[in-house]
């Protein structure tokens, strides 16, 4: 109760911090960030990760997230730091991570940062890169739409949130976006839709996406429904989302940077 | 109660067909579920998933239809040839209700261990999912392989409570199943019912081909046994031959194989077999040496919330401590222990392999396992410093320990402690036989207090057999000595007590099995009188929380408690009409079960009072009298009578034998410890595998 004070020593200190790259694949990709978090910190027992715990009466392990794609829609980019009280292998950490995770939660990479003084994920992780799969959609059709919504000064769509209806602009957060070819397909899904797609004759758009990360963020979707108000474009199959990247934006150029990748020559691992 | 995540507004509300047979708005038959029919005659288990996917971003929670949990199984369609035995378990509720359910757990890992078998999960599609699922023609699917439920052999469902049988019915149909036993042929699933709401199946046995009364671990081996056998044979005789095999073996009961005769005065004259060799009575499975049983091995890990999110070990089976209302109790004798040395191995095996954080120790009473002080004591030695809860879910107040509490509570958690005295008065609880005087409970509670415990949560019942009001207010008054007691023993004055209430419901195979119950009006009168009670005492009512439910939902659970067969038509009725979830507030309706129920008992000169209200005598056929629980139809009735006399029965782990026929019947004994097998000494600071310099093998868990 708020009276008492926790008994025992203070929590073990931090030695070491850790970024990790995962990805959320097919049928997992329904589950929500809460989900996520609580298989996550369930896997960091099963892998015996000595995590650093906060202090206080419920003490829980040292895990910061960094804006998590949205539920439904797939990703080979998301992040988390995680603080531990020994020092780890990076690469075992991975490997025991993945396994202790349902297959669909991939955990791909593992980077130590200094333990003070690193730039902040969030602050990293300044836009993202997407591929939207658009089964049934020509890709004529997809570039008319795509075309009339950079034309477009601005383009306001209502969303509703828990909170209730919210109109925001998602023009200003497009970075780019392409109609590309369904051959240049990156993520697993855009494969194997546009593969389906070549074998049965059924139209398959895919298109990239750059967005910037801003409050309130513009989701995929929120792009496809901009792209439904100023073209009639009507995907008859529901969109299916990836994100490919996220990271630092490139100067002068739509696109971002590996965001371990300063960090990973900073530390020398 | 758990609560929604869908709120049923009104364009989500269930479309189930209508009562002539024709699709309801919004629940149009389209040609594409025509053609998902077709394909399904085929039962080739193909997965629907692709379809799914399509409809997932437009529901809430998609994740809960994904299966995909840790330590799920999924095993080839044709594992073991054409002869596999397919089971696909459904808990008829909520994902977030069913996935921590233990009974499916076991089931599941006992049936997927055997080579020759595989077994999927299934559970209750929300309002939002059913609609679309409708819409587009996707069959119910299991959450593992995704595949079509009405292409298994076998649909085992676990009744929890009596609240799940309409979604058993939206389950059917959705599969493609006929409602109806008798409108099933070869191409259907053999639909088996287990857990204790099937120990009186009767309201929907005619839903049902076959009914596992008691524990399930080797009768759906030896189910498994049968239909593997039927079918290696070429199932000689189809789906009746099947059913006779099972039938006669005693395995399970098969209610189309029982003829039911009903009295000019409404109650059942007579149920009697109709085929050779068919059992009159079909006694419970029981399984004896836990040890031997140690499921869940691999307990499952939703990546969804669930209503438990914790990992469970079941510490012992069955309790001898005679409450009269508790079914769950009656049921389950005689008592077998799981010992120490069973329960530490359980324990550190499902912690390895799941990662959970908090472990239940589960039982009807954990509190009197033998070895209750060991176990605690040693579990939380051996977890200490790695943040891993324990917690005794059900305790009693007159075994509970404080010291055993103090154990469970070592990391700091010390908020709450719950004590079910169930009655209110002395009296009524030497009707009950729930024997605790209210000087022990308030010396517990001091104990609890002056060992820094600042909330107390009691459990009532509501409606017990002889009850007055008198018995109801003495609860407020035993709320303000807690109180009272705590703020003397603390010297503090953030002393809390939560009065919590439940209305009483008499379940079939107890003592209570007669006993009229008490009307939701009646019910809510008395409690409203308690109420005012509490509110309007100056110095405690603030400190005294009250928790109840109204008296409606307690009907529709006593209508099915010790329904009969011509109930069926009710519980079919209130479905097309839209009856859905009824374990939930947001969806119960109690004037739709009212309406119905009334309406179509009316036609056999009944009414809902006859089944709730009505009490029995002991010459009267009760629905339940083929199905053996072991307990002595004698020996209850003469507990009854004790109960209405007030004189209390021991335990007999503790006395002697008194002859409730359990033991006899069911060929079994207790099964009580000290076993001598203490549990092993177990260090869990282990050098991680995950550790700069540690051993060659990446992965923390061998
Ligand atoms: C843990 C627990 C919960 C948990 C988890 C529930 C869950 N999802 O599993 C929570 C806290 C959520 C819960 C909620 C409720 N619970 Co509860 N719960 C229990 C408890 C303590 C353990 C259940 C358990 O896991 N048992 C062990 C397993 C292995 O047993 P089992 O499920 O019966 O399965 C075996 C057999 O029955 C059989 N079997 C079961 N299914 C099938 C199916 C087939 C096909 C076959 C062949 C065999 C078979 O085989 C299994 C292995 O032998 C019991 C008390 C107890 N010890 O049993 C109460 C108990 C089951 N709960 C009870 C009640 C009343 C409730 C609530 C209604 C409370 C409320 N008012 O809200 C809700 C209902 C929730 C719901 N909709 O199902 C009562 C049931 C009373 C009754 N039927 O007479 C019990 C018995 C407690 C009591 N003494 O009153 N509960
Ligand atoms: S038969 Fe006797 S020993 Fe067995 S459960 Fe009943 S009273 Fe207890």
């Amino acid at each position: 109760m708020a009276s008492r004070t926790p008994e025992g020593p203070p929590p073990p200190p931090a030695v070491q911090r850790l970024r990790l790259r995962y990805a959320r694949r097919e049928r997992l990709r329904f589950s929500s960030h809460r989900d996520f978090q609580r298989a996550l910190e369930r896997a960091l027992r099963r892998a015996e990760v000595p995590m650093a715990y906060s202090a206080g009466f419920s003490p829980h392990p040292k895990v910061s997230y960094a804006g998590a794609a949205p539920t439904g829609s797939a990703s080979e980019a998301e992040y988390v730091e995680i603080a531990v009280t020994a020092r780890c292998d990076p690469e075992r950490l991975r490997a025991a991570l993945d396994a202790a995770l349902p297959p669909g939660l991939d955990v791909l990479e593992v980077v130590e940062v200094p333990l003070h003084g690193a730039t902040p994920l969030a602050d990293l992780l300044e836009a993202g890169v997407w591929e939207v799969a658009l089964l049934g959609v020509g890709e004529a059709e997809a570039r008319r739409a795509v075309d009339a919504l950079l034309a477009a000064g601005s383009a306001e769509v209502e969303r509703v949130t828990t909170k209730g209806r919210r109109v925001l602009d998602v023009r200003p957060a497009v970075l780019r976006l392409d109609v590309v070819d369904p051959a240049a397909a990156r993520s697993t899904t855009g494969r194997a839709l546009a593969a389906s797609s070549a074998a049965s004759g059924e139209p398959c758009a895919i298109l990239h996406l750059v967005v910037r990360h801003a409050a309130p963020a513009v989701r995929p979707d929120d792009v496809l429904t901009a792209l439904r108000g100023v073209s009639d474009l009507a995907p008859p199959e529901a969109p299916r989302a990836t994100r490919l990247a996220q990271g630092p934006l490139l100067e002068g150029a739509a696109a971002v940077a590996d965001p371990l990748a300063a960090e990973r020559g900073a530390v020398g691992v | 109660m758990p609560p929604a995540d869908t709120t049923a507004d009104d364009d989500t509300t269930p479309h189930g067909p209508t009562a002539d047979g024709s699709a309801a708005p919004g629940a149009p038959a389209l040609p594409e579920a025509l053609d998902a029919a077709a394909a399904r005659t085929a039962r080739d288990g193909r997965s629907v998933l692709h379809r799914l996917e399509a409809l997932l971003p437009r529901v809430s929670k998609p994740v809960q239809y994904v299966g995909g949990e840790l330590n799920a199984t999924t095993k080839e369609w044709d594992c073991a040839g054409p002869a596999t035995v397919r089971w696909a378990l459904m808990y008829p509720d909520a994902y977030e209700v069913g996935v921590p359910n233990q009974g499916v757990m076991i089931l599941y890992e006992v049936l997927n261990e055997r080579v020759d078998a595989l077994a999927e999960r299934t559970y209750a599609v929300w309002p939002d999912l059913e609609a679309l699922m409708r819409e587009h023609g996707v069959p119910q699917f299991t959450v593992d392989g995704h595949r079509p439920v009405g292409d298994f052999d076998l649909l085992g469902v676990s009744f929890a409570t009596e609240l799940g049988y309409t979604n058993l019915l939206t389950a059917l149909d959705l599969a493609g199943v006929p409602l109806r036993s008798a409108e099933r042929t070869e191409e259907h699933p053999l639909v088996v019912a287990g857990g204790h709401a099937a120990f009186n199946p009767e309201p929907v046995a005619d839903f049902l081909d076959a009914v596992v009364l008691g524990d399930g671990e080797q009768a759906v081996l030896a189910v498994t046994d049968l239909v593997r056998a039927f079918k290696e044979e070429g199932s000689p005789g189809g789906r009746e031959e099947l059913l006779l095999r099972l039938a006669r073996s005693g395995v399970v009961y098969v209610p189309r194989f029982y003829d039911v005769a009903y009295g000019d005065d409404g109650a059942l004259a007579s149920v009697a077999p109709n085929r050779d060799g068919v059992p009159w009575r079909v006694v419970k499975h029981t399984v004896m040496d836990l040890d031997a049983w140690p499921y869940p091995k691999q307990p499952l890990v939703p990546l969804a919330e669930s209503v438990h999110e914790r990992m469970s070990v079941e510490i012992f089976r069955g309790c001898t401590r005679g409450c009269r209302f508790c079914q769950a109790g009656m049921i389950t004798r005689p008592v077998r222990e799981r010992s120490a040395e069973g329960i530490g191995a359980m324990v550190q095996k499902g912690l390895e392999a799941t990662g959970f954080e908090e472990v239940g120790l589960l039982s009807l009473s954990s509190a009197d396992h033998s070895e209750i002080a060991e176990v605690t004591k040693g579990l939380a030695d051996r977890y200490e410093g790695t943040e891993t809860g324990l917690s005794l879910p059900s305790t009693r107040v007159d075994a509970f320990n404080i010291e055993l509490a103090n154990e469970l509570s070592r990391n700091g958690r010390r908020s709450g402690l719950t004590f079910a005295p169930e009655g209110g008065s002395e009296r009524l609880r030497r009707v009950i036989n729930k024997m605790v005087s209210e000087e022990d409970l308030i010396a517990t509670v001091a104990t609890a207090f002056a060992n820094g415990w600042r909330q107390v949560k009691l459990y009532f019942m509501c409606g017990l057999p002889t009850e007055t009001d008198e018995d109801v207010l003495q609860i407020a008054e035993m709320a303000k000595r807690v109180i009272a007691t705590g703020r003397q023993v603390s010297g503090r004055s953030d002393i809390r007590c939560t009065v919590s209430i439940g209305g009483f419901v008499p379940k079939p195979h107890t003592p209570f099995q007669w006993a009229p119950q008490l009307s939701h009006e009646e019910t809510d009168a008395r409690l409203a009188k308690l109420r005012d009670a509490i509110r309007s005492d100056r110095r405690y009512g603030r400190a005294i929380g009250f928790r109840y439910h109204d008296g409606k939902p307690g009907v529709v659970e006593g209508l099915l408690s010790r329904g009969d067969r011509r109930l069926a038509d009710v519980v079919e009725a209130v479905w097309r009409d839209g009856g859905r979830f009824d374990g939930w507030s947001e969806h119960f309706s109690y004037e739709r079960w009212e309406r119905v129920a009334q309406r179509v008992l009316a036609a056999h000169g009944l009414d809902v009072d006859w089944y709730t209200t009505r009490e029995r005598d002991l010459d009267e056929v009760l629905p339940w009298d083929h199905l053996d629980s072991g307990l002595d139809k004698d020996w209850l009735w003469e507990d009854w009578q004790e109960a209405l006399s007030g004189v209390e029965v021991d335990d007999c782990r503790w006395t002697p034998c008194f002859d409730c026929g359990v033991c006899p019947t069911t060929d079994t004994s207790i099964q009580v410890g000290p076993s001598g097998r203490p549990m092993l000494p177990l260090s869990v600071v282990r050098a991680s595998g995950v550790l700069e310099g540690a051993g060659t093998s990446a992965g923390g868990t061998p």
